[in-house]
């Protein structure tokens, strides 16, 4: 087991046939995802060739669900066609929606985060501006280096890629669940709290390392949410604790405004909350063995 | 990308919020011409991108067209919490019975529009929402609705704006929303937004925040970006669609991913510490393709900064593979040859890294320090910039 994404999960790419979205769609078979198809309008009828399988291309995402299945959707294409992208996948009823695209209006976002939220028990997006979702062994929908580390019990949640793949690097004796990039922007579909109670309710998942940065209230929240809701181990790492007032640091919603959306208070309210927080990202890899020691 | 106030009131003229008419002028001379041009009193305006110029004395009255010219001398040039006063914005003086407050905000927390306006405007808002919040109303806005004739009236109402002016308020509420949507902004704010002894409503000043992922949609808003009020650096970097942003310090830093790169400017601030307090010099995130151009390209900027004593270069290779890095750095420093002469700690792992290591190794470059983890890299490129530190002191 695994939160959001299984074996069996069935992965459509939107924009396979760009050179990105063909690059990743073969990574996501070479880590033995069950990828079906693509989707890129006017390319309907159309085939790609990866290493190991022949894959179709639809015209829509509503004939790729009806053609082979599809339950899981990774968005590659740009910025400029994302929200048409993402929201026609959400019409389509697709449960899982991961935009890794990055430069994405955030009115777009907001748009397709608020359709999303018309469908009550329809889609979840992941994203946008986000390396995607991996479940080591079992499937890997986005582009997350698959052969950093195979399954285990913790589970994993960031804002940051290169954060998750250096986290996923120094516990990959121990092993992971699974790992949700969340994306960097100020506005995402899927937040902390979401794959936190997640990973709450996975039997398979024994711990959990959350991956912060500055901006926002995303992560006092996420505090919030843990004294009350989660009863497994958390242990947190914030970035960003040197980052001046009102400068963007490379990702879109990394910025302190004023006071608001410091490391610092991420730091105490994830703290206040029984959250075991490390200060470099090898210290936080260091709290997380020894709670996984404690735990067997 | 944060405008200045007189792009603001461009912005809210060109989609019909109530503003006064006004010069853009650099010059003294320009002011006064500005001033006769307007005629009657005016306001002579320090356009710089931070609050309290009014405190600092960057707004100032002018009775007649030599008083303006002298005004505007003493303003321009001025600094205003660090920023230089190249430009003042000359508008006719007006009289004020009220000062109110109305803003559009990006919502994060709830992933919506958020509608702010207050009868106490005038004052910092920040202060109004602190020691009085029951007089800002907040309303949220439906993204897919937004706001029509009756949402503006319902933002009026909530705010408790007099009946007089409720009608020409949700007008300029309504205005107002258009220039957050048409201009995909991520804030929107007059304050003050004034009446006028007439009875008209008027947006005095205003702040507007653009969001730079829609420059695409935009087309016209490059042209409002200000290479003259950046830092040389910072604009060196962009023109090379490098992200970078400096600080003062010592270490320069390259990495790529933007998490990785904030975390490794605090594990170099956390073991500065224990070198006489050397603290990270910049961000710089050169992303996944970290090929030999933008190594080069990253080291010429980040070695730019005179500061730089020391650079730690911290990659994780997870799509990217450590050996073209490792590449990338050699080839770099052959292209840049005698410009890089600073020590370069090294930090290399994930994908490839054997042959990334490998490879440095062999290039054997007499400024290349080679450090495994992350933690000990950071210690090291801050001991080496404490070093020449005291040489170059």
């Amino acid at each position: 087991m695994a939160i959001l994404l299984t074996k069996d999960s069935k992965i459509i790419v939107q924009g396979m046939t760009g050179s990105e979205g063909r690059k990743h769609t073969q990574r996501m078979l070479d880590a033995g995802s069950q990828v079906v198809g693509g989707v890129t309008p006017g390319k309907a009828g159309q085939t790609v060739d990866f290493t190991g399988a022949a894959l179709p291309v639809f015209g829509s995402v509503a004939e790729s669900i009806a053609a082979t299945g599809a339950d899981v959707s990774v968005v590659f294409v740009p910025p400029r066609f994302a929200k048409a992208a993402v929201s026609e996948a959400i019409d389509a009823g697709i449960g899982l929606v991961v935009v890794i695209t990055e430069g994405i209006p955030v009115h777009d976002t907001v748009g397709f985060c608020a359709q999303a939220a018309t469908f009550p028990a329809g889609t979840r997006v992941v994203g946008p501006n986000c390396p995607g979702v991996i479940s080591p062994g079992a499937s890997n929908a986005g582009i997350i280096p698959a052969d950093i580390t195979g399954p285990g019990r913790i589970g994993l949640v960031s804002k940051s890629g290169t954060l998750t793949y250096q986290m996923m690097f120094e516990l990959r004796d121990i092993g992971f669940s699974t790992c949700v990039g969340i994306g960097g922007d100020p506005v995402i579909g899927t937040t902390h709290i979401d794959a936190l109670q997640a990973f709450e309710d996975d039997p398979d998942t024994a711990a959990v390392v959350m991956i912060g940065e500055i901006g926002g209230d995303a992560e006092e929240r996420a505090a919030d949410y843990i004294r009350a809701n989660i009863t497994k181990p958390v242990v947190g790492y914030i970035a960003g604790f040197t980052a001046p007032e009102g400068k963007t640091m490379g990702h879109a919603g990394a910025i302190v405004s004023g006071s608001a959306g410091t490391a610092e208070a991420k730091k105490d309210a994830l703290e206040a909350a029984g959250v075991a927080v490390g200060k470099t990202p090898s210290d936080t890899a260091k709290l997380m063995r020894e709670i996984v020691k404690s735990l067997s | 990308m944060d405008l200045y106030e007189y792009q603001a009131r461009d912005l809210f003229g060109a989609h019909g919020v109530p503003v006064l008419p006004g010069r853009v002028v650099t010059t003294s001379e320009q002011a006064r011409a500005a001033a006769a041009e307007l005629g009657g009193t005016v306001v002579v305006k320090a356009q710089v991108k931070t609050g309290g110029r009014g405190k600092a004395g960057g707004v100032q009255l002018a009775a007649t067209p030599q008083e303006a010219q002298r005004k505007a001398a003493a303003i321009l040039g001025m600094d205003i919490k660090g920023h230089t006063v190249h430009r003042v914005l000359v508008t006719p003086a007006s009289d004020i019975v009220e000062e109110y407050y109305l803003s559009f905000i990006l919502d994060r927390t709830h992933r919506t529009f958020l509608a702010m306006a207050s009868v106490q405007g005038g004052m910092d808002i920040e202060e109004v929402a602190a020691t009085a919040p029951e007089a800002l109303a907040k309303v949220p806005v439906d993204p897919v609705a937004g706001v029509d004739a009756r949402k503006a009236a319902e933002i009026v109402q909530a705010a408790g704006f007099p009946a007089e002016v409720a009608q020409p308020v949700a007008e300029a509420v309504r205005r107002l929303w258009d220039v957050f949507v048409a201009e995909d902004a991520t804030l929107v704010e007059v304050n003050p937004l004034v009446r006028d002894p007439q009875g008209s409503i008027i947006a005095l000043d205003g702040k507007v925040t653009l969001d730079d992922n829609a420059g695409f949609r935009h087309p016209d808003h490059a042209e409002l970006a200000d290479p003259a009020g950046q830092d040389p650096l910072e604009a060196r970097a962009k023109a090379r669609h490098l992200n970078y942003v400096k600080l003062n310090g010592q270490v320069g830093i390259i990495g790529n991913g933007a998490g990785l790169v904030m975390s490794t400017l605090d594990v170099v601030a956390y073991a500065g510490q224990a070198h006489g307090g050397m603290k990270p010099a910049n961000f710089l995130d050169i992303g996944g393709g970290a090929n030999a151009q933008v190594m080069a390209d990253g080291l010429d900027i980040v070695l730019g900064d005179p500061e730089v004593r020391a650079v730690f270069v911290n990659v994780f290779g997870g799509i990217t593979a450590c050996d073209q890095v490792a590449t990338g750095i050699v080839q770099a420093l052959r292209i840049l040859g005698d410009a890089a002469a600073k020590p370069l700690v090294v930090r290399l792992d994930g994908n490839n890294v054997a042959e990334g290591r490998r490879i440095l190794a062999e290039a054997a470059h007499p400024l290349v320090t080679m450090v495994d983890t992350m933690d000990a890299a950071a210690d090291k490129a801050a001991e080496l910039a404490a070093l020449t530190f005291v040489k170059g002191a």
